[in-house]
């Protein structure tokens, strides 16, 4: 039983740092129509700016807002210099671009930082066990991602519907021309919006990298895995990348719990240990390839055109 | 001046004849190391070719096409590591998993289009990569050692560096060819059509769907042999020969090379492996320059190798 609730918990906390990454990407996709592979590095970026101003402020709180600006100011920077000039180019070109910036990035990372993993430790008052039951104890922190990660989807939320930046961004998803015509800066809100993906992005590095290591590739994985939650939400729908990412983060937690365990029952105990990550992490690919046959669209199409 | 004599076709000669003549320098001069980078090169445009034949002409963003490279390579990994020795049981083997694996998941990816299909070829891809890192009788995530190259019977020789590497430069000019005919015959132009117009192809009465299905189960073979190939050249096989970087990277040798023109693929495998083995003569961080260089390319350099040698033509 409390195995269970942890896992869950678990589970809650990683599909709420997904839904971070992936409200990003399915911003810059749904609105801009571009594919943006790098988002995954901005993901490494935010986790080893954090771990370095958190070194030199000597605060984990001031070296997590400082990380943030840091990656807001690198995606905007980015979406500035290179990908506002491939907008309105086909996918296969965005996706050639930003595969470039990966391979750009993993090797600044690995020039300033060095080929080792970084940690970033966590201040006293985040490592102690926090009860949340009589007799349940869970890490403060993870609890902490999961507040966090549950006021910034909020605030987007509300932001996005309840705004008239939001009203705006929302616009340009569904025409671009029409609302540029109607006199609002296009260009400025692309990069606004992109600056915000970076930002959320670099936000669930900082929050990640205290529980893994802080490496290089450490965005890759998990860009895939966004990429499967906004494909299975539904390209451009918030709702459906929030959705897909709790499920998408409590399968991959609760698999990697308790498959090995199932998979004992009928399998050598050496053959399930192997056996069982490949199976969890297959599992989401199971998922999305089921969802897009049954569904091509995904679960909560954004409806447009 | 005729027709055909321009860049485009003295380049490709060039570059065809500079390939078939390659082991007698590296035998003359002794460099063993140029021969198999050029033996590794080959196989990868192999790989190449395949995937522009369904990305270039029939317009199939395939994001998961390394998963043929590893599923090739663990059949004749596989088959080895069981005793059974024989080419000519492993590499037919070898094209009919690649195929069975592309009409599988080509039935059910042809359902999407745009960036769903390549998302979801990606995920089948990835859904590869985990099986093999999950088979842990052939090594799981350390992949597999391949300790008896695939035996010809006394046909051919695979341990002997120049026969192999012959080998592989006769079955990409055959897959170039292949493409070559397939292009130009009926199937192939009702598969550009498809490309151009696909709701005009169908109300035309053609089987869409059918015929993307042959044209990517047709790729996915030709990419089957370039696994087993690859196999035998590094005598290893893993499964991050399936993981998605290297998909991307089979994406880029297309692209940069020229998506849609018969031997763009060839030329961009070249540039990219030539050039990533350049760089990283020169600085430990050679993607830091490759990375901006891509960049660059798409922003500067539409069309890929291909198209600037298409401009020199008219320029």
């Amino acid at each position: 039983m409390l195995l269970v609730v942890e896992q869950f918990l678990n589970g809650l906390q990683f599909g709420l740092l997904l839904f971070l990454l992936a409200a990003g990407l399915t911003l810059v996709f749904g609105i801009m129509d571009f594919v943006n592979l790098a988002h995954g590095s901005l993901y490494m970026m935010g986790a080893y700016f954090a771990a370095t101003f958190v070194v030199w402020t000597d605060s984990f709180i001031l070296g997590c807002v400082l990380a943030l600006g840091a990656t807001l100011l690198l995606g905007i920077l980015l979406e500035f210099v290179a990908l506002r000039h491939l907008y309105n180019r086909d996918h296969l070109d965005h996706v050639l671009a930003t595969f470039g910036l990966i391979l750009f990035f993993n090797d600044a990372v690995r020039l300033i930082w060095g080929p080792a993993g970084l940690a970033l430790p966590l201040p006293p008052w985040l490592t102690v066990p926090f009860q949340i039951m009589p007799g349940v104890y869970y890490p403060a922190y993870r609890l902490a991602i999961i507040v966090v990660a549950l006021v910034v989807a909020l605030l987007l939320y509300f932001v996005v519907m309840r705004t008239r930046i939001g009203m705006l961004i929302r616009a340009g998803a569904s025409n671009r021309e029409m609302i540029g015509a109607l006199g609002i800066n296009i260009k400025l809100l692309y990069t606004l919006v992109f600056g915000l993906g970076a930002a959320l992005a670099g936000l669930a590095g900082l929050m990640q990298a205290p529980i893994l290591t802080v490496q290089i590739g450490m965005g890759e994985n998990i860009l895939i895995l966004a990429f499967v939650i906004i494909v299975i939400g539904g390209i451009g729908s918030i709702r459906g990348a929030f959705l897909a990412a709790i499920f998408v983060g409590m399968i991959d937690t609760l698999g990697r719990a308790f498959l090995p365990d199932l998979l004992r029952q009928v399998l050598s105990s050496s053959a399930a240990s192997t056996a069982a990550p490949a199976l969890s992490s297959m599992l989401i690919y199971l998922l999305m390839a089921i969802v897009l046959v049954v569904r091509p669209e995904g679960l909560f199409p954004a409806g447009r055109r | 001046m005729k027709a055909w004599l321009n860049a485009r076709t003295i380049i490709v000669a060039l570059v065809v004849a500079g390939l078939l003549l390659l082991p007698v320098y590296t035998t003359l001069s002794g460099n063993v190391f140029g021969l198999t980078l050029f033996t590794r090169i080959i196989i990868y445009a192999l790989a190449a070719v395949s995937l522009n034949l369904i990305m270039g002409y029939g317009g199939m963003m395939s994001f998961g096409h390394a998963a043929y490279l590893g599923i090739g390579g663990y059949a004749v990994g596989i088959l080895a590591h069981e005793g059974i020795g024989s080419g000519f049981i492993q590499w037919p083997v070898a094209l009919a998993a690649s195929a069975l694996f592309a009409l599988v998941i080509g039935a059910l990816s042809l359902r999407t289009r745009g960036v769903y299909f390549i998302m979801i070829t990606l995920a089948f891809a990835q859904m590869a990569y985990y099986v093999a890192s999950g088979l842990a009788r052939y090594g799981g995530d350390d992949g597999l050692t391949i300790y008896k190259r695939s035996d010809f019977g006394g046909l051919i020789d695979l341990s002997n560096r120049v026969q192999f590497y012959y080998l592989c430069l006769f079955c990409l000019l055959g897959g170039v060819y292949l493409v070559w005919r397939i292009v130009n015959s009926r199937f192939g132009m009702v598969v550009q059509g498809l490309r151009s117009n696909e709701r005009r192809m169908q109300a035309i009465g053609f089987p869409v769907n059918r015929y993307k299905l042959v044209c990517f189960v047709i790729s996915g073979t030709i990419c089957g042999l370039a696994g087993a190939l690859l196999a035998n050249n590094t005598d290893f096989v893993s499964p991050a020969s399936m993981y998605w970087t290297r998909s991307g990277d089979l994406m880029v040798m297309v692209i940069l090379g020229g998506m849609g023109s018969l031997f763009g693929p060839v030329l961009g495998t070249i540039a990219f492996l030539l050039l990533e083995e350049a760089l990283s003569q020169f600085t430990e961080y050679w993607a830091l320059i490759m990375g901006p260089m891509l960049l660059l390319i798409v922003l500067f350099a539409r069309g890929g190798i291909d198209g600037m040698l298409g401009r020199m033509r008219r320029g």
